[in-house]
């Protein structure tokens, strides 16, 4: 579905991705773990067209998408969930979720995924009508990823969903994560908590100074003696 | 709950208020009663709620901080000065053109600015604004510092009133639409309007540039109604006039610009009798507003007709929701 090739990405003079290969296929959850400053959310931001690429190649669904510009993207189902979750603060969550749905014309189509998005967040058909500043970490956390669902994403790209929330919460958010995979969305998650990333991905990239320092199936890089080491703590 | 049926009560009748006054003004001025000095303010405020409008359009809904509107007026008003002067066309397609001059300048400039953000922004727009002045300054054709004189005086106040409808009509309807929607979600979180299919560049430029052909509207009306323009018509404090008018009536509030243009245009006017006094009170007064209302008059409230018409159909006692 993704395949990503030897990308190089420079913030002005600065070589923030060195050579990064990897690959998503449909239907998969893959991870990006690594610490602060690793290139994760870098590369993230790269296959969503935020950042353009200086080398390398980004092929999605058959077709090379180096240049294409975010809004591009989405329309071809390629939907980004932004680090620290950017909500419309002064928009009602009813109306956060319309302007997920805004390249779409397709008004059946629509009703149906917000139908589903209140199935997987009870939470936001409750409050569909209060004003998304007004709600807690988790529940913007909540409201972004189901606005991210009214665009009728292929592939989800999701960076640090479990920013800033209580492990509870978190616990709440990945097991919601694993239930959006099982609808057919392909999912490739940015995470810094490497433990609970590793146990709803099947498999991962360990991202380390702008390379991919290891890769492959979770149950083998969490039990990864260097992995454990570095990430897992012990 | 209360309290909100107090507000919407409060609304409606102002709302009605408002739509006495317009038609007590028309009124008074097809009876052919209106003094020229009164209904010369009035044309004024027209001009000025045409800007104010357009420039909450950029700054207020799209929330692209703009420092140049008064270089965006310069433009419709010099180009459809010239076109009647040297064409002779009539008014309304002098006016027409320089709107859509002001218009595509507002798509040149806007295209590489709007790129920049906030404080930045306003800054290059505020040099765009001095360039465009400069410009004109400095040309043959618009005579320069002595400015344009010999403008066909055709505008009256019933245009004014009318491209000021329209101006109402059309950004209250955007506002309402699809696109509407894009430009407030850019002025709420721009990387999250990007993140969901926004193109948010094309949008940027299209709230800026049809700001712009407003603006270019209001210059057109400006130069017919005086006859007379120069470079000193549309300097920074144009600008800044414009945008205190937006801040005043509540940012994204088309009725507060609408109001404040109203109040701000008869205030230095109303205070003559201070004389010296006028504008240290005029500030005085502003600064007052600013304090005791800092999300501006309005807010971001609207006043609706249709609320109106519930202190009837409810005998203004019942929320009619």
């Amino acid at each position: 579905m993704l395949q990503i090739k030897n990308l190089h990405v420079y913030y002005g003079q600065i070589h923030a991705l060195k050579g990064v290969s990897l690959e998503v296929k449909p239907g998969e959850i893959v991870t990006l773990i690594g610490g602060n400053g690793a290139g994760k959310t870098t590369t993230l931001k790269t296959i969503s067209g935020l950042l353009t690429p200086k080398e390398g190649e980004i092929v999605y669904q058959g077709e090379k998408i180096n240049n294409a510009k975010a809004h591009e993207l989405v329309a071809k189902g390629l939907i980004q969930v932004p680090e620290g979750r950017h909500v419309f603060a002064q928009m009602s969550v009813q109306e956060n979720l319309d302007l997920g749905a805004f390249p779409r014309k397709d008004k059946q189509g629509i009703a149906r995924d917000q139908e589903k998005v209140f199935e997987l967040f009870p939470r936001l058909k409750e409050r569909r009508s209060q004003t998304a500043g007004t709600l807690s970490g988790g529940e913007q956390q909540m409201l972004a990823m189901g606005r991210a669902l009214m665009g009728g994403p292929k592939l989800l790209l999701l960076d640090e969903p479990s920013m800033g929330l209580a492990p509870l919460l978190v616990r709440e958010i990945f097991s919601i994560i694993t239930e959006i995979n099982k609808t057919g969305v392909t999912i490739l998650l940015v995470e810094q908590n490497a433990n609970i990333a590793l146990s709803v991905a099947q498999r991962g990239y360990v991202v380390e100074t702008g390379k991919v320092f290891m890769e492959g199936d979770s149950t083998s890089l969490a039990t990864n003696e260097e992995v454990r080491k570095a990430y897992l703590g012990g | 709950m209360k309290n909100t049926t107090n507000k919407k009560n409060l609304d409606a009748y102002l709302t009605l208020i408002a739509g006495i006054v317009l038609v007590l003004l028309n009124v008074v001025l097809l009876a052919g009663k209106m003094p020229a000095y009164y209904s010369g303010i009035l044309r004024f405020v027209g001009i000025n709620i045409i800007l104010a409008v357009s420039l909450n359009l950029i700054n207020g809904i799209t929330g692209q901080f703009s420092l140049g509107h008064a270089g965006f007026m310069a433009v419709g008003a010099y180009v459809s000065a010239l076109v009647s002067i040297h064409l002779g066309w009539p008014l309304i397609l002098a006016l027409f053109v320089g709107a859509l001059a002001a218009a595509l300048l507002g798509v040149l400039i806007g295209l590489p600015t709007l790129r920049l953000k906030g404080d930045y922004l306003a800054i290059a727009t505020l040099g765009l604004g001095e360039i465009i002045r400069v410009v004109i300054l400095n040309l043959d054709i618009t005579k320069g510092a002595r400015g344009l004189g010999s403008i066909p005086r055709t505008t009256n106040i019933y245009l004014v009133e009318l491209v000021a409808v329209i101006t109402i009509l059309f950004t209250v309807n955007l506002m309402r639409s699809t696109h509407g929607r894009a430009l407030l979600s850019i002025r709420e979180d721009e990387i999250a309007a990007e993140a969901m299919g926004i193109n948010t560049t094309f949008y940027k430029v299209f709230a800026f540039s049809a700001g712009a052909f407003f603006a270019g509207l209001a210059g057109g009306l400006f130069a017919h109604s005086m006859g007379y323009i120069a470079p000193s018509n549309f300097e920074f404090m144009r600008s800044i006039e414009i945008l205190v008018m937006v801040v005043l009536g509540g940012l994204g509030s088309i009725t507060g610009s609408v109001v404040a243009a109203f109040v701000l245009t008869i205030l230095p006017e109303a205070l003559r009798g201070f004389a010296q006094f006028r504008m240290v009170l005029y500030s005085a007064l502003l600064i007052a507003i600013m304090l005791f209302r800092p999300s501006g008059l309005m807010g971001t409230r609207e006043l609706d007709v249709r609320s109106a018409l519930t202190i009837f159909k409810s005998g203004g006692e019942k929320d009619a929701e």
